[in-house]
């Protein structure tokens, strides 16, 4: 350790800390040329990736915050299905505001839980959340019959996921708004400040007065939101709630962080960078879908190229 | 700063006890500082020297006793409470977030802020800049914190809390992993930051960093105060007195008898780490015990580390027997026949909720079992020859290692290594954590063991405990070997001492040994 040629390294970061976009317009450039002719660049192939990944993204930005500060939520897949099944079927009792409001305070009663076992009781967030996976998507199986309950809303769907402006799909318009509140809050405020600092030190930032136990319920409840909100995309889209929606969504979604260079350690990720991940994740399905592999081909280069990718932008910590 | 502010008290305990459980770490003891001097805490281990530190920090609640800051009666013992009134500790490596860059740590929780509410990196960049230079201490505001060498790491929590308006700053052993470079800039910053009326507590092994910075000492012992006098009032000869004292710590009656032979077992050859330790060559021949002192930070754990193939070796040569081994893991150092004992004995060295029997079969289940089918004699008869030998106190050898003292959970670790039967041990801190009685137990079975013609190195801060068990003291400084010395070369040319006076001037020409290698650097 020499103390004097630390500056320049740390001020323009790593190389790796940009992989993400280098990765993301190798992939892009790659499956241009290769399947160019299969129609992968015409502009509604590239709004389907669009429809397709902009509910893992909005998840990643929630996820984001959970890795920031140390955490892991898995329930959030089951959480979506649960938050789309409650949305279906308050809104078939009340309307529109009941169904709004059952879907909302679906993600935050599952977040106060996961939240509460985690920094009142102390168990950790993987075993809490690996716990309410299941107690979500039983919940939804059991109160929906495993039925799928239809949303008649025709305003609901055109807002939550299905419309479109032009042909600008309006689910854009959610991850980018979600995307520049979450980069925003996450670089620019104290809560954002202390959710990194929770994460890049816990012991630290509690010598610095942060309460950590506070800001770790908190990432939890927005973690469970985000999933909640991405229910009810789902529910739009789909028009229908259906506890199969959302379903594995949290493996992709860690991936989506992990690639866009969030720390699974803690105290180190950002919002653009798992938006970019989840992008990315989109192209590769699309990409290996328009190459015509088949679906078992599909997950194993899917799982490959993740490996592939984590395993560079990872690789940090040794040197 | 006039004279008047001077005398005045930044900090008073007065009468301040506290008890762990039924022990006793702080008596009755007092300590006063002056607003705007360097106060330097001194004792040996187990002083009561973190506990009081602690407890002015708010960590811990005084049993009794009552402090003041600035002459203000602390209402409550809360960390809180001591932040408001002023007090700072700089732990070590520990109030820094090594995944923000400097400014953004300086301002943690009092994060300056845009007029719409927004944090203002530009500003805290900038105005961290400035706080650095007026304060003439060279770190870049945009490193990240974990980039920081030991040194800057350290001006910049002392930096942290100067900003939060500190008003008495706690240093517990500040240059322990500093370079002698680092250490001079660190005493140019605390000679600054004293002349703008910052207030110090320094505690510190190394005595001649306390006679170049200090104004004043408090020596305790055994959670007592022993003295507070002005540092001109005191000669390294007379601190060592205090903090050694005359108790010999019932470790005098053990028997040294010299069961040494002229086989040599162990011998290194020039060997050195990645950092530490540097060249370090010596002999180690059976039924010897080796002692190696140091103080914090010396590179007296980095030999047995090395040794162990805990860390690589980057040079040199380690023979066993006369030839050359390679030693690239921990297996293959017990393979050639070494056992460590490592400090974190319970975390690392037993299962609590297993039975003693299986504890001590643990690490030799191979040798017990025949085509994977454990042997039910061979490993009572194991676990029986061990509690005898050990004299493990336990109800069967059934019952849990929870279930047994300290000092006896200690002897189960033990049993365990022995079992693989080792040429070498090596014991790190062998006694630390434990009670009285079973050091003086623990320190008996080292002798025992070096009688049964195994090669022994003890690596300990405790000096008496050194002495009590060791032919040899090696005396490490910077990660070199800086004395190689003879047990006897210790002890009075007067033979008319008692066996504890003997022990205590055998510990103050050790301790001596200590600071003057330090100071030699």
């Amino acid at each position: 350790m020499s103390d004097t040629s630390v500056s320049t390294q740390s001020r323009f970061g790593d190389w790796r800390q940009y992989i993400i976009y280098l990765g993301f317009v190798g992939v892009f450039v790659f499956f241009a040329i290769t399947l160019g002719h299969k129609g992968f660049l015409d502009v509604n192939n590239l709004l389907n990736i669009i429809r397709q990944t902009a509910m893992i993204a909005i998840m990643s930005v929630a996820m984001t915050y959970v890795l920031c500060a140390g955490e892991i939520d898995l329930s959030i897949g089951a959480v979506a299905g649960l938050a789309s099944v409650a949305t279906a079927m308050a809104m078939d009792i009340g309307g529109v505001p009941l169904g709004l409001g059952a879907g909302l305070a679906t993600g935050i009663l599952v977040g106060m839980i996961n939240g509460f076992l985690t920094t009142r009781i102390g168990i950790p967030s993987f075993l809490t959340t690996l716990a309410m996976m299941g107690i979500a998507k039983g919940t939804s199986m059991w109160v929906s019959g495993t039925k799928a309950i239809p949303i008649l809303s025709d305003g609901y769907n055109w807002v939550f996921g299905g419309g479109s402006i032009g042909p600008i799909p309006l689910v854009l318009f959610w991850m980018l708004a979600f995307g520049a509140l979450g980069h925003i809050v996450l670089r620019k405020t104290t809560f954002g400040r202390w959710v990194l600092a929770t994460g890049g030190s816990e012991t630290a930032a509690r010598y610095s007065g942060i309460k950590t136990a506070d800001i770790k319920f908190r990432v939890l409840i927005i973690s469970s939101m985000g999933a909640a909100i991405a229910g009810m995309l789902y529910a739009g889209r789909f028009q229908t709630g259906r506890f199969q929606l959302g379903e594995g969504d949290e493996l992709s979604v860690i991936a989506a962080a992990v690639l866009g260079g969030t720390s699974l350690f803690g105290g180190k990720g950002t919002v653009i960078g798992s938006i970019m991940g989840a992008l990315m994740i989109g192209l590769i399905n699309n990409g290996l879908i328009l190459a015509g592999l088949e679906f078992s081909q599909q997950l194993i280069a899917r799982g490959a190229i993740i490996i592939l990718a984590v395993a560079i932008s990872q690789n940090r910590k040794q040197s | 700063m006039s004279s008047a502010i001077e005398a005045k008290s930044a900090v008073r305990m007065v009468g301040v006890s506290k008890n762990f459980g039924g022990v006793r770490a702080l008596s009755e003891v007092n300590l006063e500082v002056r607003a705007g001097e360097i106060h330097a805490l001194l004792g040996g281990n187990g002083a009561g020297k973190s506990t009081i530190l602690k407890i002015l920090r708010g960590v811990f609640a005084p049993t009794s006793g009552v402090i003041e800051v600035n002459g203000v009666t602390l209402s409550e013992h809360t960390p809180e409470e001591s932040k408001r009134a002023g007090i700072a500790m700089i732990f070590q490596e520990m109030s820094l977030v090594p995944t923000l860059n400097v400014a953004q740590n300086v301002f943690l929780n009092q994060e300056i802020k845009t007029a719409a509410g927004f944090i203002n990196d530009r500003e805290a960049i900038s105005r961290a800049r400035e706080l650095f230079k007026s304060l003439d201490v060279d770190v870049d505001p945009y490193a990240l914190a974990g980039d920081l060498g030991a040194g800057q790491r350290q001006l910049t929590e002392i930096v942290k809390a100067i900003s939060q308006n500190a008003k008495v700053l706690i240093l517990d052993e500040p240059s322990t992993a500093l370079s002698a470079h680092d250490v001079d800039r660190l005493f140019v910053f605390l000679k600054k930051l004293k002349s703008e009326g910052v207030t110090i507590i320094y505690v510190s092994h190394r005595m001649d960093e306390i006679m170049r910075i200090a104004d004043r000492a408090t020596i305790f012992r055994d959670g007592k105060h022993v003295i507070t006098a002005p540092l001109s009032e005191l000669t390294l000869s007379s601190i060592i007195q205090h903090i050694v004292g005359k108790e010999s710590k019932g470790l005098t009656g053990i028997a040294r008898e010299n069961t040494k032979t002229d086989k040599v077992l162990l011998e290194l050859l020039d060997v050195s780490g990645a950092i530490k330790p540097k060249n370090i060559s010596f002999k180690l021949h059976t039924g010897e015990v080796l002692g190696i002192a140091g103080l914090l930070g010396s590179g007296r754990s980095a030999i047995a580390r090395a040794l162990f193939g805990i860390d690589p070796i980057k040079s040199g040569k380690i023979l066993i027997d006369g030839t050359a081994v390679q030693i690239h893991s921990a297996a293959d150092a017990i393979k050639h026949g070494l056992a460590l004992i490592p400090e974190d004995r319970l975390r690392q060295g037993v299962v609590l909720e297993h039975s003693v029997s299986d504890n001590l079969a643990l690490s030799v289940f191979d040798r017990i079992s025949s085509k994977g089918w454990i042997s039910v004699t061979k490993q009572s008869d194991l676990a029986k020859e061990k509690i005898a030998s050990l004299k493990i106190k336990t109800a069967t050898s059934a019952h849990a290692v929870r279930t047994l003292s300290g000092g006896n959970q200690q002897k189960v670790v033990l049993g365990k290594w022995l079992a693989t039967d080792p040429r070498i041990v090596i014991f790190d801190e062998p006694t630390s954590g434990i009670d009285i009685g079973s050091k003086s137990e623990i320190i008996s079975l080292i002798r025992d063991l070096a009688k049964q013609g195994k090669a022994i190195i003890v690596i300990s801060s405790e000096l008496n405990e050194l002495l009590a068990a060791c032919d040899r003291i090696v005396v490490m400084s910077d990660g070199k070997i800086a004395k190689d010395i003879k047990r006897e070369e210790l002890d009075s040319a007067s033979k008319n001492l008692n066996a504890a006076d003997a022990m205590q001037f055998a510990e103050h020409r050790l301790q001596e040994t200590l600071q003057e290698v330090r100071s030699h650097v």
